[in-house]
This record gives C-alpha cells, structure tokens and sequence, in this order.
C-alpha cells in the first residue's frame, strides 16, 4: 500500500539522484562528522553548509516542504538532548549552537535519504566489506519492513473494528496480542523465506 | 533515546564506535557459526518486525502513547547474538533511511541499545530465567530485564552524552535515569504481554530451542560481558564522582561565559549546580537501587498475574494439543 512516504523521492531523476551512491554516502559522511564536529564558534561555517545543503536540495528537485516536514519530524529529538544542555555549563549560547549544528547534521542525512535508494546504499556498503550477515538481515529487513506495516495495519484494522472497550488495560492486552501475531507471522514468513531461498539455490 | 548527531565529542564517538564495532563483530561471528542457516531470514524479518512493532502505539495518559523498543524482546526470542545483529540493523536502518540517530553517533547507538540493550538484557534474563523455572520465571525475567536495560541503556546514554561535555553529569543522569526508569516500566509491561500471547499461541517459539542451546559457546557471552564492562566502566562510572568537581566547573564556567551572555542567565546556574553535584549522583544511584527492587516485586506480582498456577509448568501439553488458529 502507501508506505512510500518512507523514501518516497529516492527514485527521482536529478543530478543529484543520478551522481554515484558511494560519492553521495561519503560526502554526507565527511559533511556530518565535519560539522559535529565542530567548536562551538560563529554561525558562519554552520550558514555557510546550510547554505551548500540548499543548494543541493534545490538541484535535487525533491519538494522543499516534504524535506521541510521530514526534518521537522526529527526535530523533537534533538531539541530534548539539547534541552539538557541548557542546565549545563554552556547555557544559552550552547544549546542555540548545539541545535543548529544538529539540525545541519540532520538535514544532511534527510537529503542523502531522500536522494538515494536504499538499496544502492546497500550496494555501497557492500563493497566496503561491511559482513555479509549484516547486510542480508538489513537487505531482508527493508524488503519486509512495508510487508510488516501493511500486515500490522490491517491487524490494527480488525482488531479497532472488533473490540470497542475504552479500557486502557484492555487495549493494552490486544494491543499486545496484535503484536505477538506480528511476531508469529513474521517467523512463518521467515521460514516460507528460507525455502524460497533455497529452492532458487541460496548458498 | 537516538543520540542524534552533534551531540558527541569525537573521542566519545571514537570510544563507543570501537566497543560497538566489537561487539558487532562478536554477535556476527558468533551467529555465522552457531546459528542454523534456516534462520538466517528469521533475522531479517525480526528486524523488520522491530521496525513495524515500534509504530504500534500503547495509550499511556492524556493523549501520550509509548511503543515498544524491543531489544530484550528480540533476545528472550532469538537469543544474544541474533539480538545484537537485530538491533544494529535496526539502528543502522533507521540512520540511514531515516535519519534518527546520527551517523556519527552510530556506535553509541548501537552500544546503548544492541549491546547493552540485547546482550545485557538476555544476560539479566538469562540470569534470573534460569533461578525461576517455568513461563513464569521466564516472563518474570523478561520484564525485569526489559526494565534494566532500558534504565542501562539511558544511563550509558548519559554518561556519553557528559564525557562529551555537551550536557553535564549531574543534569543528565537524574534526566535520563529517571525519565527511562518511568518508560522501563512500559518496556517491561509490554514485553510480558507480548511474550505472554506470544506463549500462548506458539509456545515452541519462546522455549529455548536446545539445538541451539547445545551449540552455544560461551566466548560470546563472556566478550558481551567484557564489552559491556568496558563501556559501562568508560562512559558511567562519573557515579563515583569522577567528572563533575566543583572547581573544574567553575573554571570552565568563567572560561566559557562571554560577556555577551547576559549574567541574569548564567548567575542561577552554578547555584543550582554546586551543592546538588555529589548529592544529586548519590541520590540518584540510591533511587537506582530502590527503584530496581520495586521493579522486580511489580515484575514478579505481573508474571503471577499473567502465568496464572494451571498454566505453569504445563507449556508441553499446550504444545501437544496445538491450540491456537
């Protein structure tokens, strides 16, 4: 169904989106350990790969408000780590840097995201001999991840149209139940997995 | 509990990226040599059941809902190893697709909430399942251990978000202990719930499968038990007062404040600082301590509540009559 909200513009066709996964991946890489990196100082550098991250996004044609609402969506987190940060010995400057700095970070991985698919990521982190079991269970897990939030959707969906109790503890007790089933029908799609697998002669 | 990205200093990061690297390396070593092949896909979907699992929404108050994490969920079921692997897939995932949690806050990421999260908790699991026998032991175990390591994965989470020195000792462990010590008790409540109909319908799936428990060597678990030493030891041991002392505070106070901040701003703060410094670290290891007694009473009047005495002791015949759809 509709869950390509996800990475929903990963497959556009831009520049951006058409230079190499691996060039893409180091860049962000260099670009957010470069800027977490960096002393608390003047806003300038902090503008100044702002302003290189608009230019970016500009040229990779992905709408602005749905980068916008993705970063927005993050944004909670960061402001709670920083929010600790207020009490501490930077005070105010700190946490307004400390802020900025992160949101930079997180505009970096939300471009890289939404400029390159998943999988080319994979590919990447396969020639640089990330261990396979690793990448087979994160290959599996992106195939099925949609899989799994349609089924549990739909679970959610009979079970909202069955049970019409308010109760908290009665909602948590099916609510639980829905994910038990999750992870029941998660393993038998496991198993029907690995014959399918072996049938085409995995390994 | 994603530390998101600059948030950590470089040597932290370095420091958590090594002891999360080897933990990694250990739980996919151990897993290419001890798990069956036929479950290799079952890692993949239990990743991918974590994911969908975490957007399941459980009404807390007022509007608030909180949702399951999963890690000692993924061990009980799937064991210490697959459950580091899980969880480092998970996190990696939701880094790079998502964004939540840095990238250069990976390895902390993955150290507070695989390794301290999966292989610490099945260790406490492990520990209290195997002196309680039964569904009961095993849900009491479970719930305790969801609790612990919820609470340990905030407290590492702290404790390397104060090595940084963005945020100082004595604000983030009462913070973060004490929020997730709240949250543990969700995380423990709908780990026994879940593992309870989990036990239910598919009994077979939450016994330990003794082909794997055969094979289990126990090198893994002893480098799971070093590496979380090691990262415990670097990053939480400010408890015993290592970091915060008074005149360091102070000298970096008047060293980092500029005139351009406004003192009405700084003046409160060192304050509210000082006297608290020694106290605060005291008072919350002590509430530590009290808290994870209570826990493991409500834990144990939970799995009496859940594993009522017919059940107990009867998961064979359950598993012979195939009840369930």
């Amino acid at each position: 169904m509709r869950h390509d909200f996800l990475d929903r513009y990963s497959r556009l066709d831009s520049p951006i989106h058409r230079s190499s996964a691996a060039v893409k991946l180091v860049a962000a890489m260099a670009l957010v350990v470069g800027t977490a990196l960096l002393p608390p100082s003047g806003p300038i550098p902090l503008a100044t790969i702002s302003l290189l991250l608009i230019a970016v996004a500009v040229a990779s044609r992905v709408p602005w408000w749905f980068l916008v609402r993705r970063i927005l969506l993050l944004e909670p987190f960061v402001l709670g780590v920083a929010a600790l940060a207020l009490f501490g010995p930077g005070g105010w400057r700190l946490f307004l840097f400390l802020i900025a700095k992160s949101t930079v970070c997180l505009s970096t991985m939300v471009l890289l995201a939404n400029t390159t698919p998943f999988s080319d990521l994979l590919r990447v982190l396969k020639s640089a001999r990330v261990p396979s079991l690793l990448l087979t269970t994160m290959s599996l897990m992106y195939r099925y991840v949609f899989v799994l939030l349609d089924e549990a959707g739909r679970m959610k969906r009979a079970r909202a149209s069955r049970t019409f109790s308010r109760q908290r503890a009665l909602a948590w007790q099916t609510t639980a139940t829905v994910v038990s089933q999750l992870f029941i029908r998660s393993s038998e799609r496991a198993d029907r997995i690995w014959a399918a697998m072996c049938a085409r002669g995995w390994r | 509990m994603h530390i998101p990205d600059g948030f950590l200093d470089a040597k932290t990061a370095v420091a958590a990226g090594v002891l999360a690297a080897t933990g990694l390396g250990v739980a996919l070593r151990h897993a290419q040599h001890h798990l069956p092949p036929r479950r290799v896909p079952l890692l993949g979907l239990a990743a991918a059941f974590v994911f969908a699992a975490q957007m399941i929404n459980f009404p807390v108050a007022g509007g608030t809902s909180g949702h399951l994490v999963g890690a000692v969920l993924v061990a009980v079921l799937l064991g210490p190893s697959a459950a580091v692997v899980v969880m480092s897939a998970v996190l990696v995932v939701q880094c790079l697709m998502f964004a939540d949690g840095g990238l250069s806050a990976i390895g902390a990421n993955i150290l507070n909430m695989g390794l301290l999260g999966g292989a610490g908790g099945w260790a406490i699991y492990h520990g209290v399942s195997r002196t309680v026998k039964g569904l009961f032991g095993q849900v009491l175990a479970a719930t305790f251990a969801a609790w612990c390591s919820t609470v340990l994965a905030a407290v590492a989470c702290a404790g390397e978000l104060a090595t940084s020195r963005t945020v100082s000792w004595s604000v983030a462990l009462p913070a973060m202990a004490g929020i997730h010590m709240l949250i543990g008790v969700g995380e423990g409540l709908i780990t026994a719930l879940v593992l309870v109909a989990i036990a239910r319908t598919r009994p077979e799936l939450v016994q330990p499968d003794p082909a794997i428990e055969a094979r289990q060597t126990y090198g893994a678990v002893v480098a799971y038990g070093v590496l979380i030493a090691a990262g415990l030891a670097l990053f939480a041991s400010p408890l015993a007062s290592r970091w915060p002392d008074g005149l360091d505070r102070t000298a970096e106070l008047l060293g980092f404040k500029e005139r351009a901040t406004a003192p009405i701003l700084a003046a409160p703060i060192p304050e509210y600082e000082m006297p608290g410094v020694q106290g605060s670290a005291l008072a919350t290891s002590l509430a530590g301590v009290v808290g994870t007694l209570i826990v493991f009473v409500l834990a144990w009047w939970l799995a009496r509540v859940l594993v009522p005495h017919r059940v107990r002791g009867e998961g064979r015949e359950s598993d012979t009559t195939g009840q369930g759809p």
